[in-house]
């Protein structure tokens, strides 16, 4: 064996000028000192970070009380953790290419025409995959099974293997930044241009791959909420006596279910295309990548409303409480979430008007598309009716909300233009359709997690995030969202198209760079919410609600201690109508101790999540680099895990009655000696999470 | 939350060990959720099938590739797995002895891996006929839909094998049932699909 | 917009930009595109944009009024506004809810089926003369416009009389592309081994622009090009100009052209080879276009 030969085995494709530091040194463009740059973060970031932990000795409970613990609230909050972290990536490239456009109207800017490209597609990769399905992931895996009173997901071990192996896709998207590099052909992905003809580096398999995890990381989660919500909600509570919250996560993950194989046969048929020169999306010998484009959309259509009904769910809850009024118009709004369920399915083919198809056919997905307008402005006229004679308190969720309403309602505006295909036909591919995206999913999506993340702070850590902070970070999320996309509405109807690396029309330049002021704000509201969570952990001894009521809300998640137990209920509550807390409350049945505690009987710990996603990663790595060993160990390891987990026989461990009861009590001594707060006082110290009620 | 007596048919447990009956409830159920996406899957790469039928591009199409008497054998042979399974099943459910049991499962593992021979067979002549995937656009849409079946064959002959060792360790406990069931489920949406598998592609390939 | 509101736009954008009133400045933008519109085709989408706005306003007008009045109106502090927390639900109101937004979308969905079928990007233009006929190749990252009836070709310019249609056959010799002429058409994709189509016409004669908006690489945002309607007799002078270019495209010189990825300015070729676009489509997906497989066959 040659050098070179051995070097392969090992080490597969990979060459010295894959490492960015490498590039920048030999290359020596402001470019590529800024791909160097990121790399760099990446690298000293981890270390950092290693160090950090080693220092302070964090290690062990860092594994034995987060990484390998099956309980769902520790499963939510490291997934909304790594939605943080991913959105301040995304959220920094996005603000790079704002600047890249402003600055380079006729002139080279900032980054070359590959990096540009491989900047808009982990954007959008990234804000879909590993910033929104994360976020909403894990506020539907901390709340759901709360309001449903249960004590945990149906399936506690493969809820930590789909947040492992979804941190596992996010491991390979920060890998890329320091190793080889990213996709150019955007989040879609469109062959033939993702194709080894025209892209044969690493590039589009970090994609591939990193989308995969995350892909069947979604779909294990939708099966597992799904069964969650049908299988385990306490007695008397049914269907229709559940928060809307439960509604829109069943309708969402129903559509996971369904959606995400299409995603994961499009990016596998891909691979296959890259790897084994197969022909499904190849431009020679009767491939044809209109079947990857109808795919992709067939899982990508879904995915908008599996993106949008969470936070549609959560500010059905924060409109509710924060006007201390019973949701209006509860079953329409259940009827309008089933018909976007299943019209999300009806429309894909409005993505490509302009593949050519007849007329007839444009027509009637065009029609279908307007349909789902229907639901949803139903859902709107449902909330502004909530308000309607309640006690409205303007804190961060509900301002969040009322931005959404009001935004929202903007961008389904655009999208019955969308509708319309010879509309499409002049505005598709351009910034029209970048503004009108975001202007769905910034309200309808990015709004809605922030919203809940604020609302349900306090349950999950017992103590409010400053409501002050929140309020600037509110005006900064809003202000920066119009100033950064009201703009590209007007280059799109000007023609300016998306992905855009230098603009040649000079006419532009005033548009853009108001958008690019707004991308600054928007980065100043992603700023300013870590500033809200520092100050708020600094003053947590003023705002702590140890009783867990803060907002005088009314589903179940609020009838227990903020935080809550490991295993939720001390007994599991009987629910005879809808709004079961309030009604509780109201009828005197509030902070009672129960007849009798029993043994309860929790998942224990597992390491499998984590060896799972960490040889998913390594295997997913080793097909990125052609490292095959590295492949095959990865996998082996991974089944090996799996085959080995399903001899253990001790999964429980079954925490005494004695110990129940006197959590329990000592919650109910505290909710006792606390102080009732009026709403007035809700954003006060005043507010120990005793809410006043009025009837 | 539902009555007993809609409870899964096939499911006796509860008693003698900590699980309960809900418990058992919810995995089959939510082994139906997954049967139910793993089918949108076939259910796709069938759909890709069918639009690359005459994407033939010159390389071997259809009619000259296909052997319907040796796809009909592998039918037969997975039908009476099938059954086999099954067997195996009413053995557990009625209480039967558990060589019965067990050994229903080495007939079923022994015509599984019977059916992945003959396909491998298969493959092996076609792609010595020069019909590989990397030929057209319809025989990548061929190899990706039998073989992917055949990966799930590959994934169920695994797991009785798994079964088996777990029968050998821990008798027929409660949560070896619910594995068998879930396995039997498993193993009898593969032969559904093959049946899907039989009819498009090989019945409609000789008849074309 | 029409030209001479156009024109004033771009008087007041070049005054206020001297006067340094430098937002006004952003009105020249409204020169490109949908708004000003030089052509039939475009025309129409524009007053179909206009009028699905208009309609729109009857929908977003009462959220964004009443969103801020009950916001402000119910607010804790007002103690004159009445509470009622259990009323959810009212039958005349759900009725309101549901109705408008469904007589909405009957209304925009009658204007969606005509105008879909008479803005079909494939359905010729009414006219007495015929149409021009052009074949358009999308290419790293040009483009290669082919006439089969003049027997020429250009490269990164596309020139046609102003006094009738313009017919495109379009496909492309790379990844997928998509033609957008902002002024004139919307866009239709262009595709290896399939054949799209566009028809389109100019007002009067003029300089438009034309531009691949589908990402396609490096070379992508450069992929502009100047489309020039031209009186008719200038039309014949131009063509005259071009047969008489010594340039010959046949097909391995569409190879050469191909791979070249980036061409910058405009190129003429003086004789094309007989049926070259169909030698292109041949180049890809042998053995699949007698299979019925052109986006033609599909309709």
């Amino acid at each position: 064996m040659t050098g070179s030969e051995i070097w392969t085995t090992l080490l597969g494709r990979f060459e010295w000028s894959d490492l960015p530091f490498v590039r920048a040194w030999e290359k020596g463009t402001l470019s590529e000192a800024i791909g160097a740059g990121a790399g760099g973060v990446v690298v000293v970031g981890a270390v950092l970070l290693v160090a950090l932990l080693t220092y302070k000795r964090w290690w062990k409970p860092l594994w034995s009380d987060w990484l390998t613990s099956l309980d769902h609230k520790k499963i939510g909050i490291m997934y909304i953790v790594l939605a943080f972290v991913m959105l301040s990536r995304a959220l920094i490239e996005a603000v790079l290419m704002r600047t890249q456009q402003a600055v380079a109207i006729g002139a080279p800017g900032l980054v070359g025409p590959n990096h540009f490209a491989q900047l808009f597609s982990t954007h959008g990769s990234i804000m879909v995959f590993f910033m929104a399905m994360p976020f909403l992931t894990g506020l539907i895996n901390y709340v759901v099974p709360l309001q449903i009173g249960a004590r945990d997901v149906a399936f506690p071990l493969l809820n930590s293997i789909s947040l492992m192996l979804t941190a596992g896709g996010a491991g390979l998207m920060m890998v890329s930044l320091a190793i080889g590099e990213f996709s150019t052909g955007g989040w879609s992905g469109y062959p033939p241009y993702t194709e080894a003809a025209y892209q044969p580096g690493v590039g589009p398999d970090y994609w591939i791959w990193a989308i995969t995890l995350s892909s069947i990381g979604s779909t294990l989660v939708g099966m597992n909420i799904a069964v969650t919500i049908f299988k385990k909600r306490c007695p008397g509570l049914k269907l229709m006596r559940m928060p809307l919250f439960c509604w829109t996560s069943l309708c969402t993950s129903i559509l996971m279910i369904f959606a995400m194989p299409p995603l994961t046969v499009a990016t596998l048929m891909l691979a296959l295309d890259r790897y084994l020169g197969y022909h499904f999306f190849t431009n020679d010998l009767g491939g044809n990548m209109m079947i990857y484009i109808d795919l992709f959309w067939l899982f990508g259509h879904p995915e908008v409303y599996i993106l949008i009904l969470p936070a549609f769910g959560v500010y059905s809850e924060v409109i509710s409480a924060f006007s201390s009024k019973e949701l209006y118009g509860y079953v329409s709004l259940v009827i309008a979430t089933m018909a976007i369920a299943v019209l999300s399915f009806t429309v894909w083919l409005h993505h490509f008007f302009t593949m050519g198809q007849s007329a007839d056919i444009n027509a009637v997905f065009g029609i279908a598309t307007m349909t789902i307008g229907i639901p949803t402005g139903v859902k709107v006229y449902d909330w502004i009716w909530t308000m309607f004679r309640g006690e409205v308190r303007l804190t961060p969720p509900m301002l969040f909300s009322l931005a959404f309403i009001v935004t929202f309602v903007l961008g389904g505006f655009t999208g019955i233009l969308l509708a319309m295909p010879p509309v499409d036909f002049v505005v598709h591919n351009t910034v029209f359709l970048v503004a009108h995206f975001h202007n769905m999913l910034i309200p309808g999506l990015l709004y809605g997690m922030i919203a809940g993340y604020q609302y349900w702070f306090p349950k999950a850590f017992g103590f409010r995030l400053n409501e002050r902070w929140g309020t600037v970070s509110f005006v900064c999320w809003v202000s920066g969202f119009y100033l950064a996309f009201m703009p590209l509405y007007v280059l799109g109807l000007a023609g300016l198209a998306r992905r855009t690396q230098e603009i040649l029309e000079p006419d532009f330049r005033p548009w853009l760079l108001v958008a690019l002021l707004g991308a600054f704000l928007l980065l100043a509201g992603l700023a300013t919410l870590f500033v809200q969570l520092y100050v708020s952990v600094r003053q947590r001894d003023q705002h702590r609600v140890p009783v867990g009521d803060p907002w005088g809300a009314r589903s179940l998640e609020w009838s227990v201690a903020a935080p809550p137990p490991e295993y939720n209920f001390a007994t599991i509550p009987h629910v005879g109508r809808r709004d079961p807390w309030h009604w509780r409350k109201a009828n005197g049945g509030a902070y009672k101790p129960a007849d009798h505690y029993r043994d309860i009987a929790m998942p224990r710990n597992s390491m499998v999540g984590p060896v799972v996603g960490l040889s998913g990663a390594v295997c997913a790595f080793g097909l990125v680099w052609h490292i095959w060993w590295m492949a095959a160990f990865g996998l082996a390891v991974l089944w090996a895990a799996v085959i080995a987990r399903s001899f253990v026989r001790r999964t429980k461990r079954v925490i005494g009655a004695r110990e129940v009861e006197a959590t329990d009590r000592a919650w109910l001594a505290t909710a006792a000696a606390q102080q009732v707060h009026p709403r007035e006082l809700e954003t006060t110290s005043a507010n120990a999470g005793l809410a006043e009620l009025h009837a | 939350m539902t009555d007993p007596q809609l409870r899964h048919v096939g499911l006796k447990v509860g008693g003698f060990e900590a699980i309960d009956v809900e418990e058992a409830e919810t995995g089959i159920f939510g082994f139906w959720v997954f049967l139910m996406s793993d089918a949108i899957l076939f259910a796709l790469l069938f759909a890709v099938y069918g639009t690359q039928l005459a994407a033939t591009a010159g390389a071997p199409g259809p009619a000259a590739e296909f052997k319907i008497d040796s796809a009909f054998w592998e039918t037969m042979v997975l039908l009476l797995s099938s059954f086999t399974y099954g067997m195996s099943s009413f053995a557990m459910k009625y209480g039967g002895q558990l060589r019965w049991v067990v050994g229903m499962l080495l007939v079923t593992l022994v015509l599984g891996l019977t059916f992945l021979g003959m396909e491998a067979n298969d493959f092996a002549v076609m792609i010595h006929d020069g019909a590989t995937p990397d030929r057209s656009g319809f025989l990548s849409a061929f190899f990706a839909l039998v073989p992917t079946h055949g990966l799930h064959v590959v994934a169920g002959c695994s797991w009785i094998v798994v079964m088996l060792v777990q029968v050998a360790a821990f008798g027929l406990d409660d949560r070896v049932k619910i594995n068998l069931l879930r396995l039997g489920l498993f193993w009898h949406f593969l032969d559904v699909i093959w049946i899907a598998i039989f009819s498009v592609v090989y019945l409609q390939g000789v008849m074309r | 917009m029409p030209p001479s509101l156009a024109k004033a736009c771009r008087r007041v954008a070049r005054l206020s930009a001297i006067l340094g009133l430098w937002p006004l400045s952003g009105c020249a933008v409204l020169n490109h595109g949908m708004l000003a519109a030089g052509g039939p085709i475009m025309a129409q989408e524009r007053h179909l944009f206009l009028v699905v706005c208009f309609v729109m306003l009857f929908v977003i007008g009462p959220v964004l009024l009443l969103t801020p009045l009950f916001a402000w109106y119910y607010r804790l502090s007002n103690t004159k506004s009445v509470y009622r927390p259990e009323w959810a639900f009212n039958w005349p109101l759900e009725g309101f809810i549901w109705i408008p937004p469904i007589v909405i979308v009957m209304v925009l969905g009658l204007f969606l089926w005509n105008d879909t079928h008479t803005l079909d990007p494939y359905k010729p233009l009414v006219s007495d003369k015929p149409a021009t006929r052009i074949q358009a190749v999308a290419l790293d990252w040009k483009w290669l416009f082919i006439y089969p009836d003049a027997g020429v070709a250009t490269v990164n310019q596309m020139v046609f009389p102003a006094d009738r249609p313009v017919h495109l056959d379009i496909t492309s010799g790379t990844v997928m592309q998509s033609l957008l002429l902002p002024r004139l058409a919307g866009q239709i994709y262009a595709m290896a081994g399939m054949t799209t189509e566009l028809n389109l016409a100019a007002d009067h004669p003029g300089d438009f622009s034309g531009e691949n908006v589908q990402y396609s690489g490096d070379g992508f945002p450069h992929e502009h090009f100047p489309v020039r309607a031209l009186a008719p007799g200038d039309y014949a002078a131009w063509l005259a100009a071009a047969r008489a270019d010594p340039g010959r495209l046949d097909l391995a010189g569409y190879k050469r052209l191909a791979a070249a990825r980036e061409v910058s300015g405009p190129r003429l070729f003086g004789t094309v080879a007989p049926d070259l676009f169909h030698g292109i489509l041949d180049q890809t997906m042998p053995g699949v276009r007698s299979a019925d497989m052109t986006m033609k066959g599909m309709k």
